[in-house]
Order: C-alpha cells, then sequence, then structure tokens
C-alpha cells in the first residue's frame, strides 16, 4: 500500500480498523475529537459500529460489553474524558477484557485547556481507577506510530486480556506526517473466555467481582504475575546516539521529538549526549534505564515532560540515586523549545562541573 | 400435568456454577424477597420463547449482584448503573443475542439514570427489568431515589422529606415519555393475580426482543422483608395497600404491534475491501527526486487570516514533499494561538528524519496578513525567503538580511475570479524559486487536490501566475 500524509488522530482509526477493529464507543472532546470523526466515517463502511455514547461512563461500559463478545473493540478521549473512564477501566481490568483505550492528553488539571499535556502519565501508567491493576501503555511519537502502535494495541491488549492505552498527546494527534499502513491483520488470537449467549461459552463469565477474600486475592496476585510477565516480554525503547553519550536525555511522545533535535544540535557543538525514548510506559523500561546507572561514561540523566515531572519519578527509582536526574517540565500547554532543552541541560552540567 | 415432577425452569443452571462456595444450589436472597420470583419468571420466558441458547444477562450492582449464578445464559456482571451501557456494547456486537438488563432502583434510577435513559432514547433492542422496591437492600437499608416521602431509612433517619429528598422517582413514566421504547409497563411482586400479570409483562419483553422490535422496559414493584423490617407477608400487603398506591400499575406504552422488526445484522466488509473502505490509495505514487538535492532542510511556516487557505496550502507542501521522498511534517497552530482569527502552521520538509515539527525560525515564510508578518518576520533565518501578500499589506519590516517577495496573490486571485485561490500562486511563487519543490510534481498533485474540471483549471492558472512572478528572482 501507498504512504499516505494524515492526522496522526485519524490514523488511529485507520490503523484499529487494519488491525480488526468493527466497533468504536465514544463521547467526543477536543483535541481528540478527530478520532471519532474518523471512526464514525469508516465503521460504517467496513460493517462496523460507532455509537456515540451519552457519556465517557457509558462509552467505556459500551466497551465492557463489547470486549467481553470477543469484539476488537476501542474508545478514545482525552484527558477529562479519561478521568471520566477510570471506574469503567477498572472493571476491564478486573475482568480481564481485552480492548484499547486512546488517550490524546490535553492540559488540567480540571477543565484546564485543549492545549497539549503529558500530564495523564500517573492516571494512565499507574492504574487510575481503584484496584491494583495496571494497563497495558503505548506512546507514540508520529503518525506513523499512531497506526502502527494502536495495531500492536490490540495484538497486545489480546495476548494478555489486558486493556491497553496509546497514550498520546495533542501535538502527535494534530499532526500530519507520511504513514505506510500495513494490510489488513489476518490472524487473531483465540478467545476462548468469550460470552456470546451460545452454550459452548455457558461457563465462561464476564465479572470482576470475587466475594471471598482469598479468591480475590489470588486473582490480584495472577495480575500482578501477568504485569511482571509483560514487564519482562514487551519493554520497547528507542535510542539514538546513546552508545557514546555522557548525558542521556529521556522524554516520551512529542518530548522525544524536541528530544531528537536538542541531541543533534548538541552533538553538533561536541557534547556527547543521546536519547532514549520509551515506547512502553508499561512496562516501563525499568532494566534499561537502571543500566544507565551502572555506566560509568554516564554524567547525568535529563528527564523532559509536559508534566510536573511524573514519569521522572520511575527513571529515579531505576536510577536509585546512582546518577545525578535532573527534570525539566513545562505545563499548561505550552511545549518547550530545543534550545531551551539544550540550555537547561547546559546549565546542570555547569553546576555539575 | 398430572404425574409430571415439578423442576427448576431449564432458564436457570442446574448446578450454579458461578457461585463459589459448597452449595450450588440455593439462591442468596432473603425470604419473601421478589427478586427470586422475578428470576423464575425470567427464566420461564426464556425457555418459553427458544432463547435460552442466545440470552445475555447482566447483572447490576444491588442485591441482585448476583443473578449471574443462576440464569442458565451468557452473563456478564457490570458497574453500577452502567447496565443499560454495557448491554448496548453487548447487543450492537451480537445483534441476534437476546440481551436482558436487569437493575434495582439505586442501580437505574440514581446512579444509572443516564444509562437507562440514553439507552431508552436509542431504542437499544434490549429488554430492560426495573426491579423498584424502594430501599437499598444490599447496602444496608438506605434511602432509594423511589423510597415514599415519610419513609425511615439509616440515611433518612428522620424519615424522606421532599424538602431535602425530593418525589420518589417515578421510572416507568419518564422511559414512556420517550419516543423510541416500544413497550412500558408497570406490574408488581404482591399476590398470584399481580404475579400472574407480571409474568405476561415479562414474556412480552423478551418476546418483543426475540421478534427484534426494540426497546421493552418492565418496572417491578418488589419487596424486601429485610430493608423494609416486616415479615414476608406484612410486606406483601403493605406492597398492595400503600407503596402501588404511589406507582400505578399498568401499560404505560406498547406500540410493539405497530413497529416492523428492527434490522441490526452487520454487513462486515470483505478484508481485501477494506483498505479501499476506508480510503488508502492502492498503488504507490511516483517518487520524483531527480531535480531535488541531496541535502535538503527546509522549515517552512504559513500564516494567514483563517479562510486565507492557510492550513492548506501547509498539506499541499508536505504533500508535495512525500512525493519527492522526503521527510515531512505539518503542525497547525494548535490550542491558544488558533484564536484571534489568525492560522498558521509548520511544514518541515528534510532529507533527515525531523525530529521537533515545531519551527523556531523559518527558512521560508508566507505571509497572508498583517499580524503574521509582525509576528513571524524577525523570526526567519538570515537569508530566509519571505512571501507576503503586497495587495494586502505594505513591507515595513526592517530587515535586509532576508529575500522579501511582495506577492500581490490577493488582487491576482481577484483577477482570475476566484479570492479562495491566492495560496496557490503562493504555491507557485515558491515552486518557482525553491530547489526543493519540482514544478512537475506540483503540476502531477494538483489535480488529484482538485478533481473537479472547473476548479482544477482556475487552479493550474493561478500556479503558473505564479510561476511567473518567480521568474523575476534568481533560484
Amino acid at each position: 500500500m501507498a504512504k499516505q500524509l494524515i492526522k496522526g488522530n485519524e490514523a488511529i482509526v485507520k490503523g484499529a480498523i487494519l488491525a480488526g477493529c468493527r466497533a468504536y464507543f465514544g463521547y467526543p472532546i477536543t483535541p481528540a475529537s478527530e478520532i471519532a470523526h474518523a471512526a464514525a466515517r469508516y465503521m460504517p463502511l467496513v460493517g462496523g459500529t460507532f455509537l456515540q455514547a451519552e457519556s465517557e461512563i457509558a462509552a467505556i461500559n459500551m466497551v465492557y460489553g463489547s470486549a467481553g463478545t470477543g469484539m476488537r473493540v476501542m474508545t478514545a478521549s482525552s484527558s477529562p474524558g479519561m478521568s471520566l473512564k477510570q471506574e469503567g477501566i477498572s472493571y476491564i481490568a478486573g475482568a480481564e477484557l481485552p480492548c484499547v483505550i486512546v488517550d490524546i492528553m490535553r492540559a488540567g488539571p480540571g477543565l484546564g485547556n485543549i492545549a497539549p499535556e503529558q500530564s495523564d502519565y500517573h492516571q494512565m501508567v499507574k492504574g487510575g481507577g481503584h484496584g491494583n491493576y495496571k494497563n497495558i501503555v503505548l506512546a507514540p511519537n508520529s503518525a506513523q506510530e499512531m497506526c502502527d502502535l494502536t495495531i500492536l494495541a490490540f495484538d497486545l491488549a489480546d495476548k494478555y486480556r489486558n486493556p491497553a492505552v496509546v497514550l498520546a498527546d495533542g501535538f502527535i494527534g494534530q499532526m500530519m506526517e507520511p504513514v505506510q499502513f500495513p494490510e489488513p491483520t489476518t490472524e487473531f488470537i483465540d478467545k476462548n473466555w468469550v460470552v456470546r449467549g451460545i452454550n459452548e461459552d455457558r461457563e465462561n463469565l464476564i465479572s470482576s467481582i470475587e466475594i471471598d477474600p482469598d479468591d480475590l486475592e489470588r486473582h490480584n496476585e495472577k495480575l500482578q504475575k501477568k504485569y511482571a510477565f509483560i514487564a519482562h516480554k514487551e519493554v520497547r525503547v528507542e535510542t539514538y546516539e546513546i552508545e557514546d553519550a555522557e548525558y542521556v536525555l529521556i522524554g516520551y511522545g512529542i518530548v522525544s521529538r524536541l528530544i531528537q533535535t536538542a541531541v543533534d544540535q548538541l552533538r553538533n557543538e561536541g557534547v556527547k549526549v543521546g536519547m532514549l525514548r520509551p515506547i512502553t510506559l508499561m512496562p516501563f523500561p525499568t532494566e534499561i534505564i537502571s543500566k544507565l546507572g551502572d555506566n560509568p561514561n554516564i554524567k547525568g540523566i535529563f528527564v523532559s515532560e509536559l508534566s510536573n515531572g511524573q514519569m521522572v519519578e520511575d527513571v529515579r527509582l531505576a536510577i536509585n540515586g546512582r546518577k545525578k536526574v535532573w527534570f525539566h517540565g513545562r505545563m499548561g500547554g505550552n511545549i518547550p523549545t530545543t534550545q531551551e532543552l539544550v540550555d537547561e541541560l547546559k546549565k546542570h552540567m555547569k553546576e555539575q562541573s | 400435568m398430572s404425574g409430571q415432577i415439578l423442576s427448576k425452569s431449564s432458564g436457570f443452571f442446574d448446578d450454579y456454577i458461578h457461585k463459589p462456595g459448597e452449595d450450588k444450589s440455593s439462591t442468596h436472597y432473603c425470604p419473601g424477597c421478589g427478586h427470586g420470583i422475578l428470576h423464575k419468571l425470567i427464566a420461564e420466558a426464556l425457555v418459553d420463547n427458544d432463547a435460552t441458547e442466545k440470552a445475555v444477562f447482566v447483572s447490576p450492582v444491588g442485591c441482585s449482584v448476583f443473578a449471574y449464578y443462576y440464569f442458565n445464559a451468557g452473563n456478564f456482571q457490570a458497574a453500577h448503573g452502567r447496565a443499560p451501557a454495557v448491554a448496548t456494547g453487548i447487543k450492537r456486537s451480537l445483534p441476534d443475542s437476546v440481551v436482558i438488563s436487569y437493575q434495582g432502583d439505586g442501580d437505574l434510577a440514581a446512579i444509572g439514570g443516564n444509562e437507562i435513559l440514553h439507552a431508552a432514547n436509542r431504542g437499544e433492542a434490549i429488554s430492560v427489568f426495573f426491579v423498584n422496591n424502594g430501599i437499598y437492600g444490599m447496602t444496608g437499608g438506605q434511602m432509594a431515589p423511589t423510597t415514599l416521602v415519610g419513609t425511615k431509612t439509616t440515611t433518612t433517619p428522620y424519615g424522606r422529606t421532599l424538602r431535602n429528598e425530593g418525589y420518589p422517582i417515578q421510572m416507568a413514566e419518564i422511559i414512556a415519555s420517550l419516543k423510541a421504547p416500544v413497550y412500558v409497563e408497570r406490574v408488581m411482586m404482591a399476590d398470584t393475580k399481580s404475579i400472574n400479570a407480571a409474568r405476561k409483562a415479562v414474556r412480552k419483553a423478551i418476546k418483543n426482543q426475540v421478534e427484534k422490535k426494540g426497546f421493552s422496559f418492565v418496572e417491578i414493584l418488589s419487596t424486601c422483608p429485610t430493608g423494609w423490617k416486616m415479615t414476608p407477608v406484612q410486606s406483601q400487603e403493605w406492597l398492595i395497600s400503600t407503596y402501588q398506591e404511589h406507582f400505578p400499575l399498568g401499560v404505560l406504552k406498547d406500540i410493539s404491534d405497530q413497529v416492523e422488526p428492527l434490522n441490526l445484522d452487520h454487513n462486515y466488509a470483505e478484508l481485501s475491501q477494506v483498505p479501499t473502505l476506508i480510503d488508502l490509495p492502492k498503488e504507490n505514487f511516483e517518487v520524483h527526486k531527480e531535480n531535488i538535492p541531496d541535502v535538503v532542510d527546509e522549515e517552512i511556516i504559513v500564516a494567514g487570516f483563517g479562510g486565507q487557505g492557510v492550513l492548506t496550502l501547509g498539506v499541499w507542501l508536505s504533500e508535495m514533499g512525500m512525493r519527492e521522498d522526503l521527510n515531512v511534517s505539518w503542525i497547525p497552530s494548535y490550542g491558544p494561538e488558533m484564536r484571534g482569527g489568525t492560522a498558521n502552521c509548520n511544514v518541515k520538509m528534510s532529507t533527515k528524519r525531523i525530529g521537533a515539527p515545531v519551527i523556531a525560525h523559518p527558512t521560508v515564510l508566507i505571509v497572508m496578513n498583517k499580524p503574521s508578518l509582525d509576528k513571524y518576520g524577525e523570526t526567519l533565518v538570515e537569508n530566509g525567503i519571505m512571501l507576503y501578500d503586497s495587495s494586502l499589506m505594505g513591507d515595513d519590516l526592517e530587515r535586509t538580511d532576508i529575500v522579501k517577495i511582495p506577492v500581490p496573490a490577493t488582487k491576482i486571485a481577484n483577477e482570475l475570479g476566484n479570492t479562495r485561490i491566492s495560496n496557490v500562486i503562493f504555491l507557485g511563487v515558491l515552486t518557482g524559486l525553491s530547489d526543493f519543490l519540482d514544478e512537475s510534481v506540483v503540476r502531477n498533485t494538483l489535480p488529484m487536490i482538485f478533481k473537479k474540471r472547473h476548479l482544477l483549471d482556475i487552479n493550474l492558472k493561478a500556479f503558473e501566475r505564479g510561476l511567473e512572478i518567480s521568474r523575476a528572482y534568481k533560484k
């Protein structure tokens, strides 16, 4: 298939349909609405369901119902909408239903504004709803990855019977880039746990209730084992100019694009810097980052986010005090310039020497 | 009937397989509770309608949270109040199934008010059984939205008051006021006569769904001896003597005989057709890079008023760049910047992988109004190119280190008869001036953008006029 110049938000929907998704339940919100628009346009054309729900709460519960029947199903929203969805996500995680949830993050707290932020890291990566659960979280940084990681999200969701989140920001959603779309998915994991009303799956049950504390503890332990296995198997990162780097810049999503340019600029000035970009936020690349802590070449780690410093907590846990970890964040919908990142890093380098 | 051994309906599991613990045969309901009888009516109705092998039962939160222990059906357990949304997701995915949303009064009329209202209003082809017993049984005897005024509960210890909690809510009347529902009836679970009426209503609600008739809603006034602190017999008497006075029984709406069966089937597209259906290009476009330099690294800002085709020009530039095998990115003005009537976009074209899509210092600036000139004029790099609409503004930018090209785009566009094509004139000028845009690529791409002949003609003319302007300047 040919390349197509396309907005990240739209690439998500086309990727989802190519991955076999045939049901979309959502509620409009800026800056995620193009996803609903594209789903409304294309889902009926391929015979699928598009339904604008009465609320985010209803939408995620429709996803719960649809996912339980074995359908590849998705919803999308932006930060305030994700807050509303948390109840349903907790039930989905508890019932171990696969689905894809797209969050095109905007600035908060509260109504905030519609400009990009990365302040949903905590609510999407750490849980967000009640209970000891985790979402699989993928963080695209291009229109191509909006397609590719959406497809991967469906595969991982099915593989692990777990909600998978595509966590992007308004920038990646609004940006147009050429995307090479793959052929439609033809192989799917057999789901022997679904409930369709037929006799064959009569012993199956879609539920998150375990009334006996011992049963519920066992269920929780099983979930934790699953998350640990995912952490072992599914970590994905991108590195750039990192081999001989003395300073490693870490960021995800749009920030990684800024970091890439900052690395080019600093390398031109002779500063040995490199980038590490987590593509999976859950599982977080803890071991990979931890190894940076043992690398004698590395003098410091610089994390940037469009937030008050949420992912940096996980970087610091991985580094565990072995290296300096600096943080530079912007909030409210502002993004740093590459020069700003360069200047901030240089400031820390100077303080250190 | 003689000689027949009375047994449980096959609408129930023989053994309650989903029930934890040793006891797989008794229910969790209190003596005298209405749920047990209603369960039986539903189980029988499923069997009578040959629906057990396609039934999907959604259990709510409340005393009937464990309804899934009992029903010989596909079983989902839903969050509090969300059963109609879960049922919607199931029914939309399995249109041939018979989906039952079973809810209590806290679940349906309080926390799930929105979900039931909209499922009903959409006419979801499901059957809803709403158990109204005026109390939160499972949670410990709190007030329900249906609790009568004056009733003492654990959260209305002095009695429900109009001043504080308002009127008991009449859900059947609310649902019946909507256009989509095909059948709404309120029944009671008290004596033999009322239970027989309830049996008919339950059957009808399920039959309607089997016949794809749409949304059916049965409100069942029911007893809660434990919550009401009465004996089962007292509860039935009170239901008849008092509770039903506030919730009149009967059919509130029935248009099920007047509606045609719904077509709920999905017509899933063949996989081979999917790429075309979602507008993916079949064959690769021809890549032109012969006339493009080995290294390209352009950062273009296009800015002007909304409506001047600013964002579109940026998209075209990106499209051309892609067809020249360059890496491209396009990002529109986004967020607070969009306000105030100005629009802009950042376009990057590069032989290298593109990092930040946002541009601080453009190599090319196309400004179509004065505010944009003021905003971006100083950001242009040294030796950068600035194209500006000289029919709308003068050049008062005090910079001599850049190339300024006046383009009377609006004037020419008006001459050609369409103000909206001024952006194509800029495209022509930039194509003529720059080494990263190939004339032939633009000419080949424009017909794909303008599919209507008359639009293509006028835009090609505008493009040529732009090229002409560029000839006065060196490439």
